[in-house]
């Protein structure tokens, strides 16, 4: 396939190995922040063909796993009521709560969807002017402004019967907190690469200068992720921390103006809870006052919800770096894909997930 | 002026199924003479008195597939298809089907002879005869459209015994063709998913292919269509039931750029993607290039590829070893990847 076959390429990837042998003279310990940079890395054995100059520690960037408790349990309080459809992406319906998944509850009657896109969840809310169409919004900055667009467009048309539980998170503050945390190993970070063509680089030129870890932003195919690795090698062999750019077909210094000036309008920031990891200032993104019609946690009266978290799943250690998923003494067999204890075994990008399914920790 | 007058439709003449359809009485009976025996042509028999020779290989399948035409075929072709390939990869010549029809009510009668039509013309492709049926109506609301199961019967020369747990380190893995095209062809057709591809389905019968191979290399160890599960089922099947392990190479895997591209979109694995008219076979090292040859020749195998080996590691099983070097672990679907796709 033009464009993919290229970022896949044997010989490339064999001469940036090499490239990358030739530069380290002592381990490192990076850090892939984007769950879809785990999974390629996991699906190519990168982390297996790097070793043992590098060590690949598995970040937070799953937003289907760092979804909180309270906010998963809300939506299923949410989707539990009559007349309400709640639509959402793919894995999240099968991420467990408190009380079983969504899947579950549509089992039992209720209305939930998977769509592939927020804009879908507008259109059935046109096609529903009988039903109240609530559209769960997940994920990192990469999906904000396409979740933005769908209730800008849903105030500008005044569907009063749509509405967003937002769930958005921020990639810069938890990278900061995993910074802080005692125990921590991340001398580097392989930066998110599609987080940063909507952002851009300088909300991590201050990360790079207080805590000297440099910043490589990457890309997702295995060549993009070996030149972020061998980028990142150079400057701490070099003893620099800079951010640097090793995805410059999709992201630009400034990001997507556009895109920000969006989420500049239908959001702002506030205090997040992420699971497994605690509440982190700063962390998130909620609907502007201007917008609070279309806030579900405003227009449906939640009421406090009592979560239980499985005690076993060290999800919260595996999001942090501080573990890999083969250490956990359920995965594989407690925990797996079918039976999952925590959402890092649900999702398309969780590392338990990836570690399952290609077969890592015990063939 | 003209005055143009409707002649009505004639007692008995119906556009959609009605619930009367399925009772049982003259309007069950004049269906079944002018839809389905005057296209089968067979006696309206109970049971079906059946001639041959050898054992007997049975097999029976049910399909749901949504939509009931998709770009390449239909839910009829798909029907006799399916059940002739299980018969035909079992090493077995497929002779005899039967097809239960569940229709709901207010299919349009112009579908249902769309669907029966093209069961007929698939029979005559695969060298089956439909022998048997049976109708039945449900309430509108509690089918989608139409539900047909067929089971079939055909003949297996006597010493013939292919069988999944017989593969032996060292042997190839061949397929016959692009795979996953059934599976994405279905999937673009899907409401909020419909992507336009001008890739259709690949179901097509299977019986003068199996039978190919098998004139070709009598030693072909055991054949498989790779429907639900795709490849990767097949493989770990295979992989646990001869106790040995599997190894796939990542570029001789043949798939169609549609099938490659639908993949990367969605967050597929082609590996576990439904074929409908393909069929994996096994067979001895050195009787692997003279099979592909003549698969090759084969216009239903004009695709066909080596793209693995059979190993003593690892058993049970299935690894890829990517364009990169690196090898990971190919597992079987966990769960439903897609929903009635057959």
């Amino acid at each position: 396939m033009k464009f993919l076959a290229e970022y896949r390429d044997g010989d490339v990837a064999r001469r940036l190995l090499d490239a990358i042998a030739g530069t380290v003279t002592r381990p490192w310990t990076l850090m892939e922040v984007c769950g879809g940079q785990t999974h390629a890395i996991v699906k190519y054995s990168l982390d297996e063909l790097v070793a043992p100059g590098i060590e690949l520690l598995h970040g937070p960037g799953c937003p289907v796993c760092v979804t909180s408790l309270e906010m998963l349990d809300r939506a299923h309080a949410l989707a539990s009521r009559p007349g309400v459809i709640l639509c959402s992406f793919g894995d999240m319906l099968r991420v467990p709560g408190s009380r079983g998944d969504l899947l579950g509850l549509k089992a039992q009657g209720a209305d939930v969807r998977v769509v592939y896109s927020p804009l879908d969840a507008v259109e059935l809310a046109r096609k529903h002017p009988d039903r109240r169409v609530v559209f769960f919004a997940v994920g990192f900055e990469t999906t904000a402004p396409a979740n933005a667009t769908a209730v800008w467009l849903a105030r500008r048309e005044r569907l009063r019967n749509f509405a967003m539980l937002v769930s958005h998170v921020l990639v810069p503050p938890v990278l900061t907190a995993i910074l802080q945390a005692p125990g921590n190993r991340v001398q580097a970070f392989l930066g998110p690469g599609h987080v940063c063509t909507v952002m851009g680089e300088a909300e991590y030129e201050p990360i790079v200068r207080r805590y000297r870890t440099p910043i490589v932003i990457s890309g997702f195919e295995p060549v993009d992720l070996l030149a972020g690795i061998l980028a990142a090698a150079r400057q701490l062999e070099a003893g620099e921390a800079r951010v640097e750019n090793a995805y410059r077909r999709a992201v630009r210094r400034e990001g997507n103006p556009g895109a920000r000036r969006l989420l500049d309008e239908v959001f702002d920031v506030c205090d997040r809870k992420w699971r497994g990891v605690g509440t982190i200032p700063k962390s998130g993104f909620r609907l502007r006052y201007e917008y609070r019609d279309f806030d579900a946690e405003r227009v449906f009266e939640l009421n406090d919800i009592e979560t239980a978290e499985p005690a076993e799943c060290i999800s919260g250690q595996v999001l942090k770096g501080l573990k890999k998923p083969a250490e956990c003494p359920a995965f594989g067999t407690r925990c797996t894909p079918q039976t999952p204890l925590g959402a890092t075994m649900v999702s398309g990008e969780g590392a338990c997930a990836a570690y399952y399914n290609y077969g890592r920790g015990g063939r | 002026m003209t005055l143009e007058f409707d002649c009505p439709a004639p007692s008995g003449r119906h556009e959609h199924i009605i619930l009367g359809h399925g009772s049982g009485g003259k309007l069950g009976a004049d269906l079944v003479a002018r839809m389905f025996l005057s296209v089968f042509g067979n006696a309206a028999e109970d049971a079906a008195a059946c001639a041959g020779a050898g054992r007997l290989a049975f097999t029976t399948d049910a399909f749901v597939v949504r939509p009931i035409f998709f770009p390449g075929g239909d839910i009829g072709r798909l029907a006799i298809a399916g059940t002739v390939n299980d018969l035909a990869v079992s090493g077995a010549l497929p002779r005899y089907v039967s097809a239960a029809f569940i229709l709901e009510e207010g299919l349009a009668m112009a579908d249902l002879e769309r669907i029966v039509a093209s069961m007929r013309a698939t029979c005559e492709e695969a060298g089956v005869v439909l022998v048997a049926g049976d109708t039945k109506v449900v309430d509108r609301g509690k089918g989608d459209r139409v539900f047909i199961t067929t089971s079939g019967i055909g003949f297996l020369p006597q010493g013939r015994a292919l069988s999944i747990s017989a593969a032996q380190p060292g042997d190839r893995v061949l397929v016959s063709g692009t795979l996953g095209d059934h599976g994405i062809a279905i999937l673009s057709q899907r409401e909020g998913l419909e992507f336009d591809t001008a890739l259709t389905s690949d179901v097509q019968p299977l019986a003068d292919l199996a039978q190919a191979i098998l004139q070709t290399c009598s030693s072909v160890r055991c054949m498989r269509d790779p429907t639900r599960g795709g490849l990767a089922g097949v493989l770990h099947d295979l992989a646990t039931a001869s106790r040995v392990g599997v190894r796939l190479h990542e570029q001789a895997v043949p798939l169609a750029p549609a099938v490659r591209a639908a993949c990367e979109l969605l967050g597929l694995d082609p590996l576990h993607v439904a074929s409908e008219g393909r069929l994996v076979a096994v067979a001895p090292a050195d009787e692997a290039e003279g099979l592909l040859a003549a698969m090759r020749r084969h216009p239903r195998g004009r695709e066909s590829a080596i793209v693995g080996e059979v190993v003593a590691d690892h058993a049970g099983t299935v690894v890829l070893r990517s364009r990169i070097g690196g090898e990971r672990v190919v597992r079987p679907l966990a769960g439903e990847q897609l929903p009635r796709i057959c």
